[in-house]
């Protein structure tokens, strides 16, 4: 592996890490959207609604991951997918506005029919979204973004049978998935009756996606031939294989009622057709420029890898650990509180406010010695610590213990 | 390497038709975005800070006061991530040849602010959901990362800001990037440091004034409990203390600006000509070379800037007309920044004058008038700050290296999306502002 490849090794793993749980947070709003109107339709809503809730923001900062991991990496090719594809690009945009609209707005509902408004408004969004940046991908796999300010035409690049077939498969592997994590979080909370519901939405959503893959291999052999001939006989066969399996062995557990293992293999379905795409497309990234010729210069690739590695050493502990705490259940709110306080009264004796007072007047003369008067950079630095000083002992003089209290 | 000659030429300015079009999108953008990164920054920390006065004593006010803050945070960070996500399309969206071109530069300060941001978004909805679920110190623990996170996410994206403002760590040449040092340019740039205080301040200011600002408000109306004084005491303390810094930081950042980019310093104050002994004026109107109607203090200019009566203070005639920004637009944004600053530090010496000197709340409705007033004030001193910056830096989008025009899209679609964006804002600050009024009724 080549360094300048590295960075999109990274971009492809947020990509497929998106793909699947971004996937299921908009296949949530799809279950939302398509719930219809009365008691069970209601139940199948606050289900999606609060399976996703703490999880969907962490979820959506994958795609601004790659984002920033491309534009910084492969700042060209970025700047011309940017320009040629800004149509579906800004579709997804303001359909993610909308669907973190839902989340904030839902806080405020009070009745199930201001949930069923919020819910049903947003949740177009949750279909628009990820076929609009489906079609940003079948526009790429179809070769038909070249470089340039714009590098391709603004509608054919992503309206066409490559990118129709992408962005369809998109929805309806996001339905898939989401039902099948949906099945599995209902089942934990003992609810079986809605976690048959939403098995039986699983089996559906499952064989509809199995058939747009196929519908999508069947209009890339006619569409875009480099990346079929490259999928079906070339280095992306494995994951393609891996991913068929993947799908069916999926399909098998959610039927047989084993919403724990389904829910893994679900996720490696998903990934493994990102993956096989980025085999397929391998080295050429755009019409006419390979990933070595799009590549940032060395150092900001370095910076780039470097920074990835550190962020990552505390992002995954941070995810498995709101992952755990989601997947166990343990993050819904029930309500009332299920933890006795055991806190000890353990107050502070009064502290003297003038002396804090006085303090807070010393640092902020001192502050305005070193940052106003004097003209050093060393100086500043001193300054500016002094003023936040002033701030931390007129904050202790302003705020003491018990002086609000008392009022 | 030699390929990338072509390609960045290849890529190129867009047509301009629709230039002051994105420049408005982009600014609708940062508009509602920089308000909620306010809260971002300076919100955790005060929810934080009432958890600890609960853990500390057990009174269940703290802990209703927390919970209560934190479903707010919940609403107004959904809010902020999703504006956010809108800005990082925007910069390839609008401005692909700035992106294209400079990506390998500063794009690093974004990649390391996804990682800011990610730690945000995983630990807002473990404390959020993890109220009635975690032990209670394990529920403060999970909450002191949202707030470090908050403050290195401006870090790094004030680092971009201030190496557009003052470019360093690279070469350029036919319209591409030689001998590219990513860290030196985001953290090894001296020209930044003062607008991150300068923000960090400023978030504390707009968080706490707007909420100290609507419990004034309940207090006009009669609402004044012990949980409501509490929950006016804390927001206001740091808003106050923080406001009388940021004199002294808004007077640094100034000088620092009178430094490097003379050309945005003479904008803010309407100077034509390169002066010695410059004045300042107060309102008034620039127009050809000097200002009309306005109030002028003397000398002024000069002294603040360079500490000296005498100094001699660059002016606008320095440049070629075309390398200098819109005057009068940066000039009022300016002084709007300056008027309310000032305002909100007089009204902030009363306050910790009554608070420490007389240990009690001030008691006149003036006061709780002002204090309503002064929220969104603040909120509008914030926005006219960064006008004040990005304005001034025009028509440059890397300083006196690229110009915004040459780093627009060629994509004509922008007046659709424009007019598209602004509806949705339109939508979605409506649906913020009646969450916001539903949880305000809400008991926990």
């Amino acid at each position: 592996m080549h360094l300048y490849e590295l960075p999109l090794w990274f971009a492809l793993v947020g990509l497929a890490l998106y793909t699947v749980l971004g996937g299921a947070d908009f296949g949530a709003g799809f279950w939302q959207l398509v719930a219809g109107r009365g008691k069970q339709a209601d139940e199948i809503r606050d289900e999606a609604h609060h399976a996703m809730a703490p999880v969907w923001e962490a979820n959506h900062v994958w795609l601004i991951f790659v984002l920033t991991v491309v534009w910084t990496a492969y700042p060209a090719a970025f700047g011309s997918i940017a320009s040629t594809l800004s149509i579906p690009l800004f579709i997804a945009g303001v359909g993610i506005v909308m669907r973190g609209g839902a989340y904030a707005l839902r806080g405020g509902t009070r009745t199930a029919g201001e949930q069923r408004r919020v819910d049903t408004i947003f949740a177009l969004s949750s279909v628009l979204t990820p076929f609009a940046l489906g079609t940003v991908i079948g526009a790429i796999a179809s070769e038909r973004v070249h470089l340039g300010n714009p590098g391709g035409s603004l509608v054919t690049s992503w309206l066409n049978p490559t990118s129709i077939a992408i962005g369809v498969l998109a929805v309806a592997s996001g339905a898939y998935t989401s039902a099948v994590f949906l099945s599995g979080d209902a089942t934990r909370r003992g609810d079986r009756v809605l976690a048959d519901r939403f098995r039986v939405r699983a089996i559906a959503a499952g064989v509809v996606a199995g058939a747009v893959a196929i519908a999508a291999l069947i209009v890339l052999h006619f569409d875009a031939e480099r990346i079929f001939r490259r999928l079906t006989q070339g280095p992306g066969l494995p994951a393609l294989v891996a991913s068929v399996i993947a799908g069916i062995a999926t399909l098998a557990l959610v039927w047989r009622r084993r919403y724990e293992p389904a829910r893994y293999l679900a996720a490696v379905a998903v990934a493994a057709t990102i993956v096989g795409w980025a085999l397929a497309q391998n080295p050429v990234f755009l019409q006419g420029l390979t990933i070595r010729e799009a590549a940032a210069g060395h150092d900001t690739l370095v910076a780039v890898v470097v920074a990835i590695v550190v962020g990552a050493l505390l992002l995954f502990p941070s995810l498995a650990l709101l992952f755990r705490l989601t997947l166990g259940g343990e993050l819904r709110d029930s309500g009332q509180g299920s933890v006795e306080t055991s806190v000890e009264s353990r107050r502070r004796g009064l502290v003297n406010v003038r002396l804090d007072a006085r303090l807070s007047v010393a640092f902020l003369v001192a502050g305005i010695g070193f940052l106003t008067v004097a003209n050093a950079g060393w100086a500043h630095a001193i300054g500016v610590a002094c003023f936040f000083g002033f701030i931390l002992s007129g904050f202790r003089a302003a705020l003491p213990p018990g002086i609000v209290d008392a009022d | 390497m030699t390929h990338l000659a072509a390609i960045v030429a290849a890529l190129g300015p867009g047509e301009q038709k629709y230039l002051s079009q994105a420049r408005q999108m982009q600014a609708l953008s940062f508009a509602v975005h920089i308000p909620l990164v306010a809260f971002g920054i300076a919100f955790p920390a005060m929810i934080l800070f009432v958890e600890s006065r609960y853990l500390r004593t057990g009174d269940e006010l703290y802990r209703t006061l927390a919970r209560r803050w934190s479903r707010i945070l919940a609403a107004l960070f959904a809010a902020g991530v999703v504006t956010g996500t809108i800005l990082s399309f925007e910069l390839g969206l609008l401005w692909p040849n700035f992106t294209g071109t400079f990506g390998s530069v500063f794009g690093l300060g974004f990649a390391i602010e996804g990682f800011s941001f990610f730690m945000e978004a995983i630990f807002i909805g473990i404390y959020i959901y993890g109220w009635n679920r975690l032990s209670p110190r394990a529920h403060f623990a999970s909450g002191i990362p949202i707030a470090i996170a908050g403050f290195t996410g401006s870090l790094t994206v004030i680092s971009v800001n201030g190496w557009m403002n003052h470019p360093t760590h690279f070469r350029f040449s036919d319209g591409r990037v030689f001998d590219v040092n990513p860290w030196g340019a985001l953290f090894g740039n001296s020209y930044f440091w003062h607008e991150l205080v300068h923000m960090y301040l400023a978030g504390y200011m707009v968080a706490g004034f707007v909420l100290a600002s609507a419990y004034g408000f309940g207090r006009l109306r009669g609402r004044w409990a012990r949980y409501e004084r509490t929950a006016l005491a804390i927001p206001l303390a740091v808003a106050t203390l923080a406001s009388v810094a940021q004199v002294f930081i808004g007077d640094w950042n100034g000088r620092e600006v009178a430094t490097n980019q003379p050309t945005k310093l003479a904008a803010f104050e309407g100077l034509g000509k390169t002066t010695k002994g410059a004045p300042v004026h107060i309102v008034g109107w620039y127009t050809e070379g000097h200002v009309e109607y306005g109030i002028p203090l003397p000398h002024l200019l000069s002294l603040l800037a360079f500490h000296s009566t005498d100094a001699t203070v660059q002016g606008l005639d320095a440049v070629p007309p075309a390398d200098r920004p819109p005057v009068n637009v940066v000039r009022y944004a300016f002084q709007t920044m300056v008027g309310i600053g000032t305002g909100l530090a007089l009204l902030s010496v009363v306050y910790l004058a009554t608070r420490i000197r007389r240990r009690r709340l001030p008691e006149s409705t003036w006061f709780y008038r002002a204090l309503v007033a002064a929220g969104p004030l603040s909120v509008v001193a914030l926005i006219a700050g960064w006008v004040t910056t990005e304005v001034g830096r025009q028509p440059w989008v890397v300083y006196q290296v690229m110009r915004t025009s040459e780093a627009l899209t060629g994509a004509d679609v922008i007046p659709v999306g424009y007019a598209t964006l602004a509806l949705v804002y339109l939508a979605l600050a409506a649906g913020v502002a009646w969450v916001l009024l539903r949880l305000s009724r809400t008991p926990v």
